[in-house]
Order: C-alpha cells, then sequence, then structure tokens
C-alpha cells in the first residue's frame, strides 16, 4: 500500500488501565477495578502531519500521549512507529527509540530542573542518548536548538537558569530540549495553555515552521477546539477514553457528526459580541472513568440517546472520506446540526 | 445603590530595583447593573486593578494617588477595619481563578457559606443556613447538598458553590478574576451561564478580569483593554470588539481565532509587556506597535473619546472622528 509509507505512527487498540485499590469484596468476587484512562483508541499520524488530540479533562488524551512514548506502560494495544511495534520494545531498544520521539509538556515551569542552566538542559538528551562524547559537537547542536526556538543569539540565552526566563522562553526551551535529538515525532502535550496570546501565537508558529521545514510529525494535545481548528490537519476528539469522532480539521468543524462534537463545538464561547449566546446542553459533567457508563459512553448525556446506545457501544465508522464517528445515530445527529445552524442563522439575522 | 467611579487610581509595587507601576492613572465608571470586562495580557495590571479595589495587595503594594468612590463613599479614606467592616463582602466581593481550591476540605460546602454570612451579619446561624441553601439554589445546586465536602463536588460545582459564598452577603458588586479559566469548555459555560442569571436577577455589577476575549465578549456590557498598566481602549464591548481602534486591541482580536472562521494561520503580537518600573517613553506600546513613528516614542497619548460615544482609546494614530489604520499582526 502506497499509503502506509505515507504513515508515521499507527496506533491500534490502545488501552490504559490504571489499576485502583480493591476492597475486600472486590478481591473475594475476582474483580479488578481500574481506572479505564485510555479504552481502546485507534488512530494513525502521517508524515509531516499536526493531528490534534483534543478533549475535556478526563477524556485521556494526556495519557494517550503518554502512553505512546512509553512514560505510561501500555496495558494492551499497539503502537507502531515506522514499521516497529513498539508495545513490545525492552528498555534498551526504547531508548534508542526516543531519539526520534520526543514530548513537550503543559507546564514549563514544572519540567525543568531549577539548578540547571539551559545549556545542560538543552545538552541533557544527548547525554542520555550517550551523544555528549564530542563537546563541540554538543556546542553545535544546542546552539542549532536554541536557534530553531528563535532564542538568538544562542550564547545570550545558554548559560541563564530557567528563573530567569519568561514562562514562553522557557517553553521555547522545553521545545529546543525535544529538537535537540532531532526527532521525527513529537507529543506536545497542552503547550501553549498556561501561555498569553501572543506569546502562545509565538510557540505555535515555531511549531509549524518545524512541521513545514524539518518534515515532523506532531501530536498536539489541546482542550482547545478551536486552536485545533486553525492549527491541526486532522483531529481527533476523545471522550472518557475514546475517539468518537475524526477527520480533517475542516470538515470536523464544518460537519461534525457526532453529537458530542457539535456540543463541544457549540460551547466554545464566539469572540463575537454581537453572537451572545453560552451553550450549557449538554447534561452533567463527564462520568468518573473508573465506572463508564454501558454501551455509547455518552448516552446518559446525549440528547439523541435510544435503548441501543445504552446497550451497544457504537463502533468508529467512515461517513465521508476520512470523516470517521462512533455514533448509531449519525443521521438523527446531523439532522439535529442543520436545524441548531438554522435556529443560529435565524436568531442572528 | 451606587455607581463605583475610579479616577486616576494609582497603585505601586515597592521592590529593591525600583517602584512597579502596576496600575497607573486608571480611570473608569461602573454604572449598576452593568458588567465591565478588564483584559490584557499578563503583567499589564488587570489583576492588581482588582486587587487594589479590593484592598487584598500584598504588603509592598500601595496606592500612591487617585480616587475610588462607591456611592458618595472615597473609599480610599477608610481605614482598613472599616474597610473590611463595611465594604468588603457586603458591597464588593470576589471570586478568583482556582477559587474553589480554596474551600475548606473539611468542612462542608454549606457550612462555609454560612459561616461567610454569620461573619459579616447579625444573623442566627439557623438563617444563615438556610440563606445558604437558597444561594446554593441560585447557582444551579441542589441545595439538598449543603451538607457534602468539597470533594463530592465537580470542580464547576466547586468553582459555582464559590460564587455563592462571594454573593452571600449581598454585595452590588462582584469582582471576579478570571473565574472560569481552569475549567473546560462545558463546565466553563454551566458557570459563566449561571454568573450571568444571577446578574441578571440581582441586578449586580461586574468586574470580570480576563485574559480570553471570548469570555468577555459572552458575559460583559463594556470593556476596558489595560496596557502597561494603563487603559488604552474603553466602550461597549461590541463597539471595542468589532471596530478596535488601539493597535493592541487589534492584535488581542486577531490572537483569538473564532471556530467558525475560515482555517487561518495563528496570529500573535511580538513582543513583550515592558517592564513596568521603568516604561517606555511616549505610548507605552511603540516598541511592538507597527504603526510607531517618533510622535509615539515621545508623546504619552491620552484616552479620550474618539469617533462614536463612549468608545474611548489612547492612541495617536487614531484620528478625533475614530477613523484607526488597520493592523495586520502575522
Amino acid at each position: 500500500m502506497n499509503q502506509q509509507n505515507d504513515v508515521l505512527l499507527e496506533v491500534r487498540g490502545l488501552v490504559k488501565h490504571f489499576p485502583l485499590r480493591r476492597s475486600l469484596k472486590q478481591v473475594l468476587q475476582g474483580q479488578r477495578p481500574a481506572v479505564r484512562a485510555v479504552d481502546g483508541v485507534d488512530f494513525f499520524v502521517r508524515r509531516g502531519e499536526i493531528f490534534g488530540l483534543v478533549g475535556e479533562s478526563g477524556s485521556g488524551k494526556t495519557t494517550t500521549g503518554r502512553t505512546l512514548l512509553r512514560l505510561d506502560e501500555p496495558t494492551a494495544g499497539q503502537i507502531i512507529f515506522d514499521g516497529q511495534d513498539i508495545a513490545r520494545l525492552d528498555a534498551e531498544g526504547m531508548r534508542k527509540l526516543r531519539r526520534r520521539m520526543q514530548i513537550v509538556f503543559q507546564d514549563p515551569y514544572d519540567s525543568m530542573n531549577p539548578n540547571m542552566d539551559v545549556f545542560s538542559i538543552v545538552a541533557e538528551p544527548l547525554r542520555i542518548q550517550g551523544l555528549d562524547k564530542d563537546p563541540e559537537e554538543v556546542e553545535r547542536r544546542v546552539v542549532q536548538a536554541l536557534e530553531d526556538v528563535e532564542l538568538t543569539p544562542a550564547e545570550e540565552y545558554m548559560y541563564r537558569y530557567p528563573k530567569e526566563l519568561s514562562g514562553g522562553q522557557r517553553q521555547r526551551i522545553a521545545i529546543a530540549r525535544a529538537l535537540v535529538l532531532e526527532p521525527d515525532f513529537i507529543v506536545a502535550d497542552e503547550p501553549v495553555s498556561m501561555l498569553d496570546v501572543s506569546i502562545r501565537g509565538e510557540i505555535l508558529k515555531i511549531l509549524m515552521r518545524l512541521v513545514k521545514e524539518r518534515g515532523l510529525s506532531l501530536l498536539f494535545i489541546t482542550h482547545d477546539l478551536a486552536l485545533a481548528r486553525h492549527f491541526c490537519d486532522r483531529v481527533a476528539v476523545m471522550y472518557l477514553g475514546q475517539i468518537v469522532e475524526y477527520s480533517d480539521s475542516n470538515s470536523l468543524v464544518k460537519r461534525p457528526h457526532h453529537p458530542y462534537t457539535q456540543a463541544l463545538m457549540r460551547a466554545v464561547l464566539s469572540t463575537d459580541p454581537r453572537r451572545k449566546h453560552i451553550y450549557t446542553g449538554l447534561k452533567g459533567e463527564i462520568p468518573n472513568p473508573a465506572n463508564p457508563p454501558s454501551g455509547c459512553r455518552l448516552h446518559p448525556r446525549c440528547p439523541l440517546a435510544t435503548d441501543l446506545c445504552k446497550q451497544q457501544a457504537p463502533e468508529l465508522t467512515e461517513h465521508a472520506p476520512g470523516h470517521w464517528a462512533a455514533c448509531h445515530h449519525v443521521e438523527r445527529s446531523l439532522a439535529q446540526l442543520a436545524e441548531q445552524r438554522r435556529e443560529a442563522a435565524g436568531s442572528a439575522g | 445603590m451606587g455607581r463605583l467611579v475610579v479616577s486616576d487610581l494609582q497603585m505601586h509595587y515597592k521592590t529593591r530595583k525600583g517602584n512597579v507601576r502596576a496600575v497607573d492613572k486608571v480611570s473608569f465608571t461602573l454604572e449598576p447593573g452593568r458588567a465591565l470586562g478588564v483584559v490584557g495580557e499578563s503583567g499589564c495590571g488587570k489583576s492588581s486593578l482588582g486587587l487594589t479595589l479590593l484592598r487584598l495587595l500584598p504588603k509592598n503594594g500601595e496606592v500612591v494617588g487617585g480616587s475610588i468612590r462607591l456611592g458618595d463613599q472615597e473609599l480610599l479614606q477608610l481605614t482598613d477595619e472599616e474597610f473590611r467592616k463595611n465594604v468588603r463582602w457586603t458591597k464588593m466581593s470576589m471570586v478568583f481563578q482556582g477559587a474553589m481550591n480554596a474551600l475548606n476540605p473539611v468542612l462542608t460546602v454549606g457550612s462555609q457559606i454560612a459561616e461567610a454570612i454569620v461573619a459579616h451579619e447579625q444573623t442566627s446561624k439557623k438563617e444563615a443556613a438556610a440563606r445558604a441553601r437558597q444561594l446554593l439554589e441560585m447557582v444551579g445546586i441542589n441545595p439538598d447538598r449543603y451538607h457534602h465536602y468539597p470533594h463530592q463536588f465537580s470542580g464547576g460545582m466547586k468553582q459555582r458553590a464559590v460564587i455563592a459564598m462571594a454573593l452571600a452577603c449581598n454585595p452590588q458588586i462582584v469582582i471576579a478574576d478570571e473565574p472560569t479559566t481552569a475549567l473546560d469548555v462545558m463546565v466553563q459555560a454551566q458557570v459563566l451561564k449561571a454568573m450571568a442569571d444571577l446578574r441578571e436577577r440581582l441586578g449586580l455589577s461586574m468586574i470580570l478580569v480576563s485574559h480570553d476575549l471570548s469570555v468577555v465578549a459572552q458575559t460583559c456590557d463594556d470593556v476596558a483593554v489595560m496596557y502597561a498598566g494603563r487603559i488604552v481602549e474603553y466602550g461597549p464591548v461590541e463597539e471595542v470588539f468589532t471596530n478596535p481602534l488601539h493597535p493592541y486591541t487589534q492584535g488581542l482580536t486577531q490572537a483569538f481565532p473564532d471556530i467558525d472562521a475560515e482555517r487561518a494561520p495563528i496570529v500573535s503580537i511580538p513582543g513583550t509587556p515592558p517592564n513596568l518600573i521603568n516604561p517606555p517613553a511616549g505610548c507605552r506600546f511603540h516598541p511592538r506597535c507597527p504603526l510607531a513613528d517618533e510622535a509615539c516614542r515621545r508623546i504619552d497619548p491620552e484616552l479620550a473619546e474618539k469617533g462614536r460615544a463612549g468608545h474611548k482609546v489612547a492612541c495617536l494614530k487614531v484620528s478625533d472622528d475614530g477613523q484607526a489604520a488597520e493592523v495586520k499582526f502575522a
């Protein structure tokens, strides 16, 4: 298959459960309670693509990202990176592979050692990978990484400490640290959610440029659907450990098929004060992932739910080219969308 | 109920390196029942403004000039004791970002609200408890949850409970600083909706400090855009957000992509807000402004009404009839 070459990372049936403490009764009954953070997730990321993983807190998006790099060990499933199933790699194999897969965390304050200077922070991955034998080469690569994130001249920043830098500068250091090994794939977990708008834009532009110039692939994890819509090529929406819908970002916002995606979109507040509307449609909040609802996990909150939804979990199905959704009632859902849009247009006019 | 009139308010943080002019000659009027949004980047003084109004400044923060009048009372003349007894909670109260984490984990939510009432008013415990139940109901929480502990509440419910607490002593004005910033979109919508309903029912005035333009667009009547300790643009939110005149406001509005818009490159305003110990001469935005010229480096523009009624802006490049060059940030 031609497309196969195009795919850098493919995830099949990924599961990550965090076991909970068992009560005596549960031990006697042989039950194994667990938080089902990620519960059967399939997707792929192409080379040179920005793939967005969107969801609310508790949807499993962060755990999915961590599991891909085996920062959390997957409970089940396959993670195929460039043809190799990394879920089966031993520690040494994984250490080698981390040259090609890196992660940037949400909080640049928390993710770096305050006692290390910028040079040591950015050079650390080289040291861990045993690539620090030649000091000149180390310096060359650190300078390059700092210039890649537009901290220039690099010499001005190299010997400073995290506390002397602004939040935006720290996040750039975190990205430089991820780049220094020249990876093919970066997981960016809410990299801009703690930053101000203007700084946010600069960080996103740096990431976008790296993707374009280097052919990097980026898994961009965010709670912000509006941001994902503009920044990502394709977007998957997660709810309670599962992907409920994915497609290219245009198609996703123009024609969201799943009732959850529709609700998530309507809940995004408009920046246009002429369109005043605060949507509080879905009942309640995300249920406890230790005890998810039967059937379709959205059913207790979904306005379209029927008995079928209570009993049977819907499968992800392709409804339009490249546009997948897991819902028993896609036609009713699209009709509901059309109705909402008519109403919105009516009230705006 | 009186209006809140803030004039030429100046607040400095004293540091070893010098005075940080966090709030610098800020003036605005909040009419009863109105909601004013305060937007800007971190470090522009918007949170400091809220803390100044409520006298919750850290030790090194000091009001060095101006006036804060509520009705016919000058609040700056009150002693701390008078302010605590007669103003905070009872006339002006507050909700902070992450305030939900300030709930005491070993007391029930309802008793904490009742406690706030008893601490400020001459009421019996029983009456206070009844009011606390009412308040919970007002923010959309079943009053039967009075006896539940904070850990039994979700994040959104805790934040709504904190709002109920802010309303415990029937204040006229609520100052909310990033009240929904840590919440998920759907929960944010529920909290904002609860706040909007309350405002309508109780005729509250509100000052909402937020970095998020969409929150202000959806909940406020007026907006003040702050930059480097100053208000640089002010007016009805519809007017300011749809016809932004100041280059900084134009940048902010462009930096917030609308989900319904076609896919577009992300926009940013290059640079960062200045150090307020030694802010730039002339217009404080000039080092970041694509329109800045020699005059902008020299002359400090005044906030003045230009063009449409109520729309004030502090920019030399905006003509007196409200014509502004369109600034495209990339």
